[in-house]
């Protein structure tokens, strides 16, 4: 049940209840974000449901193709700046030549996913967040659970499938912009040419750069959903709830993105 | 029809219903009213367990709804088609669609059968030529209409209305008022309105229970409940009609 009644506990009095009270907080949320996640997932399998199938596609659209825009640009500039900065370094060298690698491996195991989820945070997480809350405020969650469709499967299940197939190609499309910004530096700041510049970068890249980077794009994007559901269907108090529930999205999901994005780099890595 | 056994309830620390009891007879219009935070909206959730009871049971046809759960609470569920105080339309939907979602989501109907179904409660509500629109294209009343249509579609036997008339012109308000009428007159549904609108209540109300302090301080018919010797329902219709005792009863049907 989406609905719930607001819990009451009286407020502690002291430093150690205050802690207490957060810590227990904070293990209920992840509790309840685990358990969207798992009903999401058993919601899967209405999946291929005609409705379902339309409401996937109008959200891979609304969250990704609406966001290549900007990822473009991030991912554009995220390259140029890797390859100048690490090819003024190498230049003293006489090795600017393997910027290529520099950029391509970074994009890939790193920046490609990374930038990529802290925008699809930014801006799909956000704007689920508020769409939720705004429905929890308006009753139409709770009309949903009366008419006895599960808002699980009708609203949080497509985004998630959505975001999960989306952002691993939002991803793979900035590291290919990435490397695109930084062989233009290289050509036109360094001195490195085109084809050089593309040799390394194939050189040092391995398919599990690719693989690792599109599973930490796949997790970003499970994340983002998630936590934007979960903070939507959490919302009290109106329009200041919702503004709450989209700030805590955000915050929430930059925190999840980067703690998980180290710990996936550790496993395959270390 | 439903029964509420001294249902108590407790949010933020406050006892909002302190022993609450009541009963809705099959295809009356009871109408819940009284001053702004006295758990009138809280009484109608506890109808389809939005909320359940902190102490007593409500009871629908028989079944305890606070203890259901799965299927046997989507069973109760379904005898229930509810007016949320905005309409609670989805935004992405347009009119028809709204009201067709229920049907879609929930039955194997094929879609003629459904549209055609749409078309008439639509009609019911004289909104069958706005079926295209969005929900943000339409008037306060409208969406209110819509909603009502969307509460129909299933045929359910209890129909809950959270304050349908308020936000809304005089005009909209005796429409919304005409139309609950008419749902118990043709469909022959038991209706349970909250209301803090009087004139509403003396007017399409079979009984009226007034709530004050998480308490049922009177329910009677209208004729006797403007009557009423509670100081209570007398400050009520003297706050809001700024008259004195028994004026009121040429408004009851």
């Amino acid at each position: 049940m989406i609905t719930r009644e607001p819990r009451y506990f009286p407020p502690p009095t002291d430093w150690r209840g205050k802690m207490g009270r957060q810590v227990l907080t904070t293990l209920r949320d992840a509790g309840r974000a685990m358990l969207l996640l798992a009903e999401s997932v058993w919601s899967l399998r209405y999946m291929m449901v005609r409705r379902s199938r339309q409401e996937i596609l109008q959200q891979m659209v609304a969250g990704g193709i609406r966001s290549l825009g900007v990822i473009t640009v991030v991912a554009t500039f995220t390259g140029m700046i890797l390859a100048l900065q690490t090819g003024i370094e190498m230049r003293r060298f006489g090795q600017e030549v393997y910027i290529g690698g520099a950029v391509m491996v970074s994009m890939l195991r790193e920046m490609g996913p990374f930038m990529t989820g802290l925008i699809l945070a930014a801006s799909v997480g956000s704007a689920i967040a508020a769409q939720m809350g705004t429905m929890v405020v308006s009753e139409e969650i709770a009309a949903l659970e009366l008419m006895s469709i599960n808002p699980i499967r009708f609203l949080v299940m497509p985004r998630l499938v959505a975001m999960a197939v989306m952002t691993p190609l939002l991803s793979f499309y900035s590291c290919i912009m990435g490397v695109v910004g930084g062989g233009v530096v290289g050509m036109t700041q360094l001195g490195v040419p085109w084809s050089a510049y593309i040799d390394n970068a194939t050189r040092f890249a391995e398919n599990k750069d690719l693989f690792v980077g599109m599973f930490k794009a796949f997790l970003f994007g499970i994340i983002i959903v998630i936590t934007a559901c979960h903070q939507g269907f959490a919302t009290t108090q109106g329009a200041v709830g919702v503004g709450n529930a989209t700030r805590r999205t955000v915050i929430l999901s930059f925190l999840a993105i980067l703690i998980v994005g180290y710990f996936v780099t550790r496993l395959f890595y270390v | 029809m439903i029964q509420f056994e001294n249902v108590t309830k407790f949010l933020g620390g406050r006892r909002v219903l302190n022993g609450v009891t009541f009963d809705v007879r099959k295809g009356e219009t009871l109408v819940v009213v009284g001053p702004s935070g006295t758990g009138k909206s809280v009484t109608l959730k506890h109808m389809v367990r939005l909320m359940t009871p902190d102490e007593g049971r409500v009871v629908v046809d028989g079944q305890v709804v606070s203890e259901a759960s799965g299927e046997h609470l989507e069973r109760i569920r379904e005898k229930f088609g509810v007016l949320f105080q905005g309409g609670a339309l989805l935004e992405w939907l347009n009119v028809g669609e709204n009201v067709a979602l229920p049907l879609r989501e929930k039955t194997q109907m094929p879609e003629e059968e459904i549209m055609e179904r749409v078309v008439a409660k639509l009609k019911l509500v004289g909104l069958e030529g706005d079926m295209a629109k969005f929900p943000s294209e339409i008037s306060g009343g409208m969406r209110k209409r819509v909603g009502l249509a969307r509460a129909i579609i299933r045929n359910p036997e209890i129909i809950l209305y959270d304050e349908p008339t308020s936000g809304l012109d005089p005009v909209s308000s005796r429409t919304i008022d005409q139309l609950i009428d008419s749902m118990r007159n043709e469909l022959g549904v038991t209706s349970v309105v909250v209301t803090h609108d009087l004139h509403s209540a003396l007017s399409i109300g079979s009984r009226i229970a007034m709530l004050t302090g998480g308490r049922v301080v009177e329910l009677a018919d209208p004729a006797e409940f403007v009557r009423s010797g509670q100081e209570e329902v007398q400050l009520f219709l003297e706050s809001q009609f700024i008259t004195r005792r028994g004026e009121w009863e040429k408004d009851i049907r």
